[in-house]
């Protein structure tokens, strides 16, 4: 089992999630983050004194799978959350040695 | 009631009940501006007022404002300690050839009086936000109000010095907003800046909070200068029209400036502009004419969107800007009421500049360098006594971790609802088992 992690553009949210349903994706998991990489920060004026800020607002999408679906969620994830502008995130993906259900008990893929 | 007059009683009254709510108005407007570890502790220095200056007041506060004059004008004593012979039913005593609280009983007066004395310190408080310690900040407060506020509403309203005189000030501008504003610039030269500013102080935390206490802040302030007329006749609605109007301009003075100078309108900058328009308009609302309000208004919001930077220019941590709203507004207003003062609105004032009486701007310098002088030197020396006896500034440790934590042992804002009750109210050991569903088991791998 793998859990892909995406680092996107906030306002991307909506269009990935509707991309990744209509590709069978069950559920994720969505956090509000704040990072930087490439993208600079921004410059914020209050009563006249600039505040640089640099950590910049995204979402961190998480979606657990099965090895043979993460193609195909992150082709959709690239997709869809492309602007071609500097900021558009990070895809990463790892390995998630075990999944539960809670409700059930049950385990491994029968749990994704 | 020989000498009442109901309409009149009503409208003081009322005022003070507006006067008041602009104490919480400035806790917010404060609260927002600070970060969000130091929103309580800044909400508590103006909040606290409330409860402490109201008892110095009661106890000396008032008799050492509005008795009997003593010393050449400087202060008042002999009478009124513990609010006694402060009549209900009369009004107070002659003072420059009428009585203190005007048709209104005497406690009238002095009640709209208290509220007024709870706000101003209040208003220094945005100076040390976020570094005072608050065992130093509630002496300093009372302190402060008892041998600085006291004898100075006494000079201009007490029939004091600058009474006699002839200096104007309807509503307070040196009592209130001078006189804080240099005690602001005392306590944030001797408290020293915050750590990390100005590169790493984080900007504020709530900006709705802010424009919420703004807009209580403009509210109050129509029973601060509309009930400084104390009746409900002409003057109070001139007061009345003058500070709305005055408030008017100042947002757009503070507001062109800024769109030209960052290209951007912005939220905070409109608010404050507002409130700097507000502490202008304060000494001149009763003395002057709707268009030379707004000619005040606009003045003082363009002039204090530039006075804010003075803190940079001269490297004084002032937090949240008292200095360059309330001080440099308060003389901008107070100068200025000495030019626009006009007789056909308030027979009991006199003429300004535009009449060709200049001698009116001269005085009105006098009251306020007086006022600056006395404030800054008697507010170093409480903060003085008040560091040598009790300290006045939180430890590192307390600034890093937060003043809301370290000096009230509460978060404003908690993630979640992870505590766990200790003490009164615990919940019972095991409770969560003995409610229904199955217990857990876990599934075989």
């Amino acid at each position: 089992m793998k859990m892909v992690t995406a680092v996107i553009k906030p306002f991307k949210l909506e269009e990935v999630k509707e991309a990744l349903r209509a590709a069978g994706i069950q559920g994720m998991t969505v956090t509000e983050v704040r990072g930087f990489g490439r993208q600079r920060g921004h410059t914020e004026v209050y009563r006249g004194a600039e505040y640089q800020v640099d950590f910049v607002p995204k979402v961190r999408l998480e979606v657990l799978c099965e090895e043979g679906q993460v193609q195909g969620i992150v082709e959709t994830i690239m997709k869809t959350a492309r602007t071609g502008k500097i900021g558009d995130g990070k895809i990463f993906v790892t390995a998630a040695e075990q999944v539960w259900r809670i409700r059930t008990g049950e385990a491994g893929k029968d749990a994704i | 009631m020989p000498g009442i007059n109901t309409g009149d009683t009503a409208w003081v009254l009322t005022a003070s009940a507006l006067v008041l709510f602009m104490t919480p108005g400035l806790a917010l407007f404060y609260g927002g501006l600070v970060r969000q570890k130091n929103v309580l502790s800044t909400i508590m220095h103006s909040f606290f007022a409330m409860g402490l200056v109201s008892l110095v007041w009661l106890a000396a506060g008032y008799a050492l404002g509005f008795g009997p004059d003593r010393l050449g004008g400087f202060i008042g004593w002999g009478r009124y300690f513990g609010l006694d012979k402060v009549a209900f039913d009369a009004p107070g005593p002659v003072v420059g050839g009428a009585p203190l609280s005007g048709a209104t009983p005497h406690a009238a007066y002095m009640i709209f009086q208290l509220m007024f004395a709870v706000i101003t310190p209040a208003l220094i408080s945005g100076a040390f936000a976020e570094r005072m310690k608050f065992s130093g900040y509630a002496a300093f407060l009372a302190l402060w109000s008892l041998l600085v506020y006291s004898p100075v509403a006494h000079w201009v309203w007490g029939g004091g010095w600058l009474f006699r005189r002839g200096v104007l000030d309807f509503a307070g501008g040196t009592v209130v907003h001078i006189n804080a504003g240099t005690a602001a610039l005392a306590c944030a030269v001797y408290l020293g800046r915050r750590r990390g500013w100005p590169r790493e102080i984080a900007p504020p935390h709530n900006v709705p909070m802010c424009v919420l206490g703004a807009g209580i802040l403009w509210f109050g302030w129509f029973g601060f200068n509309g009930g400084s007329a104390l009746g409900a006749g002409a003057v109070a609605t001139s007061a009345f029209v003058a500070t709305h109007f005055g408030a008017a301009a100042a947002l757009l003075g503070w507001a062109i400036p800024e769109r030209i100078k960052h290209g951007r309108v912005t939220t905070v900058g409109a608010v404050t502009g507002a409130v700097a328009g507000l502490v202008a308009i304060t000494p001149a609302s009763g003395y002057v004419r709707p268009w030379a309000a707004v000619a005040i208004g606009f003045a003082a919001g363009m002039i204090c969107f530039f006075a804010v930077n003075l803190k940079f220019r001269f490297g004084f941590d002032d937090s949240l800007d008292v200095v360059g709203v309330h001080l440099v507004g308060g003389i901008v207003g107070a100068v200025l009421t000495g030019f626009f003062a006009d007789r056909g609105i308030n027979a009991a004032g006199d003429n300004g500049a535009i009449f060709g009486n200049w001698a009116q701007v001269l005085d009105q310098m006098k009251g306020v360098g007086a006022t600056i002088a006395y404030s800054l030197a008697v507010s170093f020396l409480l903060l003085w006594i008040v560091d040598a006896t009790i300290g006045i500034r939180a430890s590192e440790e307390d600034e890093v971790t937060g003043l809301d934590l370290s000096q009230h042992s509460e978060a404003a804002y908690s993630a979640g609802d992870a505590g766990t009750a200790v003490g009164h109210g615990a919940p019972v050991p095991g409770g969560l088992a003995a409610g229904p569903g199955a217990p857990y088991a876990p599934a075989p791998r």
